[in-house]
């Protein structure tokens, strides 16, 4: 089939647990090449837990996940990443114990055409300014942007990005907005959860919302006028 | 010659045991440190992974003719390989569980390996030659330093002070860093963390073992070695805070000469002085002179 060839990322019937609870209950989502993909939905919905289950992050997962056409249920997180994919955790996940540079070097390289240190610092300047400090020294906004510009450096073709605008100031997020059409310019496949509709909104594709682990909708960016009554009721806005 | 009415001789000579002590100190403390950081294990087996580097070094020696030189490099790599094996086999198996899991699986550990030791070689000391080339002495003026002691004392700073700088200082202690803070963030950038845990868990006992082989000339090699030396490092290890490279390597040295100095001053507390100190710090500063609270 034609259309598989462009899939770089296909969930099916997902399930996902933690222990005990039950985090994702049958997940379908479908992401081509070159797509930036919203995942949408309230907090606890399951937004966080679906990009956990693609790298391996929960406790166990069944059904099925492709990412570039290879079935990773089963496989560890790190072979996950090795596929080509790289991940922006909610909590950002900077190293205090590392440097700036440090940290933005610190994902291994995992195919060739990453970007190069000096594209790095030439879109975040900030970064470069504070490359020898502490990387929880950083104000949030630059401890945000370390952790996206730090997976652009390995070559991962396929972004999950999780809550990149939360807590932000304006200017910031502007910046991030910018960043996200720059990558998409540049054909990254982005998968970003946001509660932020706002930042979304201008940015993806397509959007999927999320309640109680399931998809309930999923609509391009085209159908968004007809669709935004009952986006609101499931987003609480 | 004297020093605040102590001779300097005896000063001098106490001094100089105590760098010998912290050198060891300092060897086993920044294993367990580095053990700790990343296995978040409590590894009571160091003291038996000690003793099994210096009987490496002795059955060596006495059954294949192996040199000093040659145990120095083999005895910490194939313990370092049983630790890796004990790591794989069951360590593994405690991370999701309390510390006290781990505490308990490796002080068991430390309990069967040094019975078993016990039970074929009994208790008392077997003596390991201070290889040829070392034997002789120093005259410093001051005092006699017998050339073997010098050499282990150099032999551990620039043990200490390499795994400082691997550690602190290079891309794969870059990694080993990261990993410690947030393991599974480190594998979700596509490091295989459980196999760096496994190399990690194989260096520290290596390291155990290494300071094992050089203190085989000194004390002598018995199966209860590790039993008599593990307390007073764990003792330095929670002066200098769990997890820190710099603290465990400059406790080390440093209460062994506070240990030294006791000797002259007042012997009566020269077995209890670090235990004191350890009181003391945990009563101010609970995480460690060089701990952070986690």
């Amino acid at each position: 089939m034609v259309t598989d060839s462009t899939e770089v990322l296909s969930l099916q019937g997902v399930q996902a647990y933690y222990g005990e609870s039950h985090v994702l209950h049958g997940v379908d989502l479908t992401v081509k090449s070159g797509e930036v993909v919203s995942l949408l939905g309230r907090n606890g919905a399951g937004k966080t837990s679906t990009l956990r289950a693609i790298l391996g992050l929960v406790g166990r997962r069944s059904g099925s996940i492709r990412v570039f056409g290879q079935e990773c249920v089963g496989q560890s997180p790190h072979q996950v990443a090795r596929l080509g994919v790289g991940y922006c955790p909610e909590e950002r996940g900077i190293f205090s114990s590392l440097s700036c540079e440090e940290n933005l070097l610190l994902p291994p390289t995992l195919s060739a055409g990453g970007m190069s240190l000096a594209e790095i610092y030439a879109m975040f300047p900030n970064l470069q300014e504070r490359k020898n400090s502490p990387g929880t020294r950083l104000s949030g906004g630059e401890q945000q942007m370390l952790a996206v510009a730090r997976i652009l450096r390995t070559g991962a073709k396929l972004l999950l990005l999780d809550e990149i605008s939360e807590g932000l100031a304006p200017v910031i997020v502007q910046a991030l907005a910018r960043m996200i059409r720059d990558l998409k310019a540049k054909g990254y496949t982005i998968v970003m959860v946001e509660q932020n509709f706002a930042f979304a909104e201008p940015l993806a594709d397509r959007f999927y919302v999320m309640e109680h682990g399931q998809m309930v909708m999923s609509f391009a960016a085209a159908q968004l006028s007809e669709q935004r009554a009952q986006l609101n009721e499931y987003l609480g806005l | 010659m004297e020093i605040f009415g102590i001779p300097s001789q005896a000063l001098f000579g106490q001094l100089l045991i105590g760098l010998i002590n912290g050198s060891f100190y300092a060897m086993l403390s920044l294993g367990l440190a580095v053990i700790f950081g990343l296995l978040n294990i409590i590894n009571f087996t160091h003291g038996a992974q000690y003793m099994l580097g210096a009987f490496a070094a002795y059955l060596g020696l006495t059954h294949l003719g192996l040199s000093y030189w040659a145990s120095l490099l083999l005895a910490p790599l194939i313990t370092g390989a049983t630790g890796m094996l004990i790591e794989r086999v069951m360590l593994a198996r405690l991370y999701k569980l309390d510390h006290l899991y781990g505490l308990l699986l490796t002080f068991g550990l430390a309990l069967i390996i040094q019975g078993l030791f016990k039970n074929h070689f009994g208790a008392s000391g077997m003596p390991y030659a201070v290889p040829p080339i070392f034997a002789g002495s120093f005259q410093l003026g001051f005092m006699f330093l017998p050339k073997y002691r010098a050499w282990v004392i150099v032999m551990s700073l620039l043990t200490c002070l390499l795994t400082w700088y691997v550690i602190e200082r290079t891309k794969l202690g870059a990694y080993l860093r990261a990993a410690t803070e947030r393991p599974e963030l480190v594998q979700a950038f596509g490091i295989n963390v459980p196999r760096m845990i496994t190399l990690t868990y194989g260096f520290g006992v290596g390291l155990a073992a290494l300071a094992g082989v050089m203190a085989a000339p000194i004390y002598q090699v018995s199966p209860l070695m590790g039993t008599d030396i593990i307390i007073v490092v764990f003792a330095v290890v929670v002066i200098g805070g769990m997890g820190s490279i710099l603290g465990a390597i400059l406790t080390g040295f440093g209460l062994g000469l506070v240990e030294g100095l006791t000797k002259v001053i007042y012997p009566e507390a020269s077995n209890t002085v670090i235990f004191l100190i350890m009181i003391i710090v945990l009563l101010f500063k609970p995480a460690g002179l060089f701990g952070s609270e986690k």
